[in-house]
């Protein structure tokens, strides 16, 4: 797989204070990573660097083989970014932004008013499109702004939190089009959140970014893994369950889980293998088994409680 | 060597990012309802000073075989009840232009949280602010030279009296020291707009500049002068005059005198002696160019001063300060 972006050493100062402190990342083509990590935790300096729109006090960036700071149209050209709290004139309407996008990234006239009316309607805004954004609810620019960020048909997506201010079932939707256009589109997808619920389902990998270091970076299942706390298994088995698992002494509990034949059950940390086979031994065959656990919820707790009371 | 083809011609494709600035920022202004109302006043305000002047002149009239540059008086001279000649009510109004332009350049962008989403498109910083500039200046390029022919216009009809082709010359270049004096003006504001983090701030500050140098700056210049030159009138004057040429307005006020009459010889300071037995002659427009040249490279170097400090200072400014 090819890679797309690259940051290593990646290092941000201000004033003598360490924002972001040795950031080593790859991401390749169609992955969505998850930058998660509380407020100030250094996110949006990150992304700022790789996109060359500030200077990095020591390391290197490389987009698409492009250094930011040496080819800096070149990367924004291929590049789409999401600001954090994004802004449009509002004096304009979307479509009237979006078309100024478009002369920035050089699209023809034609070119663009096709792209500006497909993007529109992958973000669902196919109708506000001829409102003044001056009538926009914060929801609608969030949506205008991954719009404008999808206009120049991006191999990296940059997304400064793009689930805030977005209804519950809008999220849904805009992870959905995130998972799309990394599957379909083979887009790089870096996101950052605060929201740790909300993206975790959507990323392929994520890294708890914690005062401007990686606390933890894998797959959501591997940073679950590493995990200390209890973890709950959904086992799909073809008979009752009933009693005789209890008797293991790494079983905590077992419940009903949401369809016939399946329970969820919770084994002490890293006891997932050991339920398959004691299952097995006992002669039950297993047609599924499921990590179900929020055990990633319980590092990015510990790490943001610790961050909240060094505090 | 195939792929450092490909982006050598991208890096040409996306160059000039700046005139796609330069074409939003004009559309903009010609849109917005403080240009349409501002444009409405001047032009009844400049309507008003030829309307003055060409009742002025048909009274001179009757002698015009001796008055030089009949035409151009139209912008020069003035009668009751019109405080102004043309050419002082665009020294005094000319600059709200260049402040009303520039004011919210950059910070309109900051309030408005588009500066972020706009630099991540392939556009430069400084060809942003340069295209914000060339924006306005064409813009206010625009306004003046429209005015001015719509003063022309009025002049034509009311007097019967086309210009001469070296008074057209004469109109020309007072037009482009207009423009480079309204550049003075647009420079500073989106000094005040890169500087200052509301828009509300930059203009107060363009419109505090403008009340000082173009109302007060007379009265200033008076006082500072007899504080430091004494009592001796010919030093007295010397320094005054030479304080008030810090003003952009008293250079361009001294240009476009200069170039709307042919006959005026000197800018400044002149002495009963040095007039003493001088023909009554007219300059050529070569002349005349040559008595206020230090006068536009001065008002040239105001603006590059002022759009270089701007343009510095917005380079080191973080995106999301």
């Amino acid at each position: 797989m090819r890679t797309t972006v690259e940051a290593s050493g990646l290092t941000k100062r201000y004033n003598g204070k360490t924002v972001v402190d040795g950031l080593t990342l790859t991401l390749s083509e169609g992955e969505v990573f998850g930058l998660l990590g509380p407020n100030g935790a250094g996110k949006t300096t990150t992304i700022l660097m790789m996109l060359g729109l500030t200077e990095p006090s020591d390391g290197d960036v490389r987009i698409l083989g492009h250094d930011p700071r040496r080819e800096p149209l070149v990367v924004k050209r291929r590049v789409g970014y999401l600001p954090d709290s994004v802004g449009f004139y509002d004096n304009l309407t979307g479509r009237e932004n979006l078309r100024f996008s478009a002369q920035l990234n050089r699209l023809d006239p034609r070119t663009a008013e096709d792209r500006i009316a497909a993007v529109l309607s992958d973000v669902g805004l196919p109708a506000a499109g001829d409102a003044l954004v001056g009538t926009y609810s914060r929801g609608m620019r969030q949506r205008l702004g991954i719009a404008d960020a999808l206009l120049k048909e991006p191999a990296v997506l940059i997304l400064d939190e793009p689930t805030t201010a977005i209804d519950p079932e809008g999220v849904q939707e805009i992870l959905h089009l995130i998972r799309r256009l990394a599957d379909e589109r083979r887009v790089t997808v870096l996101l950052s959140s605060h929201l740790l619920h909300q993206v975790q389902s959507v990323c392929d990998r994520v890294a708890i970014f914690v005062e401007g270091r990686v606390a933890a970076l894998g797959t959501p299942s591997e940073l679950a893994e590493s995990s200390s706390g209890p973890e709950r298994v959904e086992v799909v088995v073809d008979r009752d369950l009933g009693h005789g698992i209890d008797d293991a002494d790494f079983v905590e509990s077992v419940a009903p889980g949401r369809t016939a034949g399946s329970y969820v059950v919770t084994v002490t940390p890293g006891a997932t293998a050991d339920l398959v086979s004691f299952l097995i031994g006992r002669g039950v065959s297993v047609t599924g088994v499921r990590r179900v656990g929020h055990d990633l919820d319980e590092i990015y707790r510990r790490y943001f409680e610790k961050e909240l009371a060094d505090a | 060597m195939h792929d450092i083809e490909i982006h050598i011609d991208e890096s040409t494709l996306l160059r000039g990012g700046w005139r796609i600035m330069a074409r939003k920022e004009a559309a903009d202004h010609i849109q917005s309802a403080r240009f349409t109302v501002l444009v409405a006043i001047l032009a009844v305000a400049a309507a008003g000073a030829v309307y003055a002047a060409a009742n002025g002149i048909r009274d001179v009239a009757p002698r015009a075989g001796e008055v030089s540059g009949l035409f151009l008086k139209l912008f020069s001279i003035t009668e009751n009840p019109v405080p102004f000649p043309y050419l002082t009510f665009v020294g005094f109004l000319g600059p709200l232009l260049g402040i009303m332009f520039g004011f919210d350049a950059i910070s309109g962008e900051r309030s408005q949280g588009t500066l972020p989403r706009l630099l991540s498109h392939p556009i430069h910083r400084d060809q942003v602010i340069v295209g914000k500039f060339a924006g306005g200046l064409g813009v206010i390029g625009l306004t003046v030279t429209a005015l001015t022919a719509l003063v022309s216009g009025i002049g034509i009809f009311r007097l019967g009296l086309a210009p001469e082709p070296a008074e057209v010359g004469r109109l020309i270049i007072w037009l482009v020291a207009t423009i480079v004096y309204l550049g003075v003006w647009l420079a500073l504001a989106m000094l005040a707009s890169v500087t200052m983090k509301k828009a509300a701030t930059s203009a107060l500050v363009g419109l505090a500049v403008w009340l000082g140098l173009v109302l007060f700056g007379p009265l200033l210049f008076t006082l500072t002068a007899n504080a430091v030159a004494g009592s001796d009138p010919v030093p007295l004057a010397e320094t005054e005059v030479m304080l008030s040429r810090l003003s952009p307005a008293t250079l361009y006020q001294e240009a476009s005198t200069v170039l709307l009459d042919p006959s005026q010889r000197a800018v400044g300071l002149v002495t009963l002696g040095q007039v003493d037995r001088a023909l009554v002659s007219e300059l050529t427009l070569t002349q005349s160019l040559g008595v206020i040249w230090p006068q536009i490279v001065g008002m040239l170097a105001l603006t590059s001063v002022l759009f270089a400090w701007a343009f510095v200072a917005f380079m080191r400014q973080e995106v999301r300060a």
